[in-house]
């Protein structure tokens, strides 16, 4: 009940943002709402199941792609971002069918090649994606503070939109089954686990608001081309939110997403010449510090204390 | 009736037989033994009968119904439940989580608060209801041994298959282990059991299946069995069944 309360709390005062009237402070909270959605869905497969996908860009461009030519081809804006939701999520049926027999690396490298393969498509199929010129979608008629504004609503909405997707899994049944098969996969089966169905289900719910995201970003920039909106760092960027928040948690995600545009952007201001570099260490030193997230060292101290507690 | 039939079940590995048309019926309450030398196939027989592997050729017929190339999770929906040689815990769970799974996926518990009622029951049982919050992977072997029989209870199994459950144990764990067995044939389900302690196959078992290279050589009461000539050169050894034939003389 406390947690549903902060939740709203927070959502609430994230929604204020635009009173600040700055603008630079709206397009961070729309970068955030947008790794909050790109973490949270990850955590269904990667943190749940225990599945290592790579393959968010490849969702997140999908999406683009398909919001961009629907809005060229004079679909509504909103219309073209739930087409780009389903248009991800079909894919990962598909391509979950395909690779989800796979195990740990071999998962990890087929989901990492799909990203790459969809590049190629969108840059050889000219006559529909504009190839490697890209694709400019249609200007919208309204202020540029209302359009930030836009924008920062709609990512919001579909960053809380994931995050009760990933609360209800982790609550429920699904989430259920994917903590089994992460932990002893055949013994899942044997107990009346039917493996296959519960991963597709997990691979599906992690694609589809990150199509969404994806379309919502496309409308936002005004223009996408290939290497930008399947780039892999979209891949690699919330497997470190995720593993910095708390992998497999609820509110691990959200946090790990906070911290880490935090320090990318304290990063960015400061070392501007080799901030990618400064970037990356300070990764490998969190991960190695904290192996559990965020909220592991929390729980971990809590758990002491009880311990302590029912000692004494 | 016969509750689970082979017929001519065979099972090979790249050429390799492993199963040899092997032909068995188990009937209702039962407890067979199964035995035979390291390699004879025992284990390849219960991950044929759980879904594990395919059968290469032959019938496995499980309650009426034809169950040959299902899959695990719909073998074990159907009431076939199976413990490994070596445990299978969800590590990171409590021993009740674990023993929630099979009740809430297996049999279809409706919501987790059932679940959770009937994983009490099932630990309860197998005499694990103090350790129920404790860590899968911390309990002592002998307590992960009776999670998964509890595991496998919470199916709510009409045959359980036991893949040598009491490996690694020393004589008082076993001798809990037996009692518990038996208490669980007590309660309707039928046992079959994989076994190298030939006390323990001889007092439990109601018959004794003997598989060697694949095929079935042997089969019949305990006492038929320790006095089959085929056994003894595959497995017993003439030490033994002498040791078996002194006793009885002894007693008699």
């Amino acid at each position: 009940m406390i947690r549903i309360l902060i939740s709203i709390i927070v959502v609430a005062a994230i929604a204020m943002l635009p009173l600040l009237g700055d603008n630079y402070l709206l397009r961070l909270g729309t970068m955030f709402a947008m790794y909050c959605v790109l973490a949270l869905s990850w955590n269904v497969i990667g943190g749940y199941a225990g599945y290592p996908s790579f393959s968010t860009a490849a969702f997140f461009g999908l999406g683009a792609y398909t919001g961009a030519i629907l809005q060229g081809a004079g679909v509504p804006m909103f219309a073209a971002w739930i087409a780009a939701c389903l248009s991800a999520g079909l894919f990962a049926v598909l391509l979950g069918m395909a690779i989800l027999h796979l195990k740990g690396h071999y998962f990890a490298i087929a989901s990492l090649v799909v990203a790459e393969v969809l590049v190629e498509i969108a840059t050889s199929w000219t006559s529909l994606t504009g190839g490697g010129m890209g694709i400019n979608l249609p200007v919208l008629r309204i202020s540029v503070a209302a359009q930030a504004q836009l924008f920062f609503y709609a990512m919001l909405a579909a960053a809380v939109l994931a995050f009760i997707m990933n609360w209800l899994v982790g609550a429920g049944r699904i989430g259920f089954a994917l903590q089994c098969i992460r932990q002893n996969e055949d013994a899942s089966s044997m107990v009346g686990i039917d493996t296959t169905r519960y991963k597709v289900i997990a691979f599906t719910l992690s694609s589809l608001f990150v199509g969404g995201a994806g379309a919502i970003y496309a409308s936002w920039v005004f223009y996408i081309e290939p290497p930008d909106v399947f780039s892999i760092l979209l891949s690699v960027k919330p497997i470190v939110m995720v593993l910095l928040g708390g992998a497999g948690t609820i509110f691990g995600p959200v946090i790990g997403a906070f911290v880490f545009i935090v320090m990318e952007e304290l990063v960015w201001r400061n070392f501007l010449s080799f901030h990618a570099a400064v970037l990356g260490v300070l990764i490998v030193a969190l991960i190695f510090f904290l192996p559990n997230g965020i909220l592991g060292v929390i729980r971990r101290r809590r758990a002491a204390r009880s311990t302590e507690g029912a000692a004494s | 009736m016969s509750i689970l039939t082979l017929q001519g079940v065979s099972r090979t590995f790249d050429g390799l037989i492993a199963l040899d048309a092997v032909d068995l019926s188990v009937e209702k309450g039962e407890i067979v033994g199964l035995i035979g030398p390291n390699g004879a196939g025992k284990t390849t027989l219960v991950n044929v009968v759980t879904g594990a592997l395919r059968p290469s050729s032959g019938q496995v017929i499980f309650d009426g119904t034809s169950i040959g190339g299902r899959k695990p999770y719909q073998i074990g929906r159907l009431g076939v439940a199976r413990t490994y040689q070596v445990v299978q815990p969800f590590p990171e769970m409590t021993a009740l989580e674990n023993v929630m799974a099979p009740a809430v996926f297996a049999a279809g518990a409706s919501d987790m608060e059932t679940a959770r009622q009937k994983a009490r029951e099932a630990l309860e049982f197998v005499g694990l209801a103090d350790s129920a919050d404790i860590i899968a992977s911390e309990l002592t072997l002998a307590g992960r041994k009776r999670l998964e029989l509890a595991k496998s209870l919470a199916m709510k199994p009409k045959v359980l298959l036991l893949d040598e459950v009491n490996a690694g144990l020393n004589p008082a764990e076993i001798d809990g282990a037996l009692e518990l067995i038996r208490k669980i044939a007590a309660s309707g389900v039928t046992v079959i059991i994989i076994e190298h302690l030939m006390k323990v196959v001889m007092t439990l078992c109601t018959r004794i299946v003997v598989l060697h290279h694949g095929a079935k050589i042997a089969e019949g009461t305990p006492e038929e069995i320790s006095k089959d000539e085929q056994v003894i050169k595959a497995y017993l050894g003439k030490r033994y069944s002498q040791n078996i034939a002194g006793k009885a003389d002894a007693n008699g």
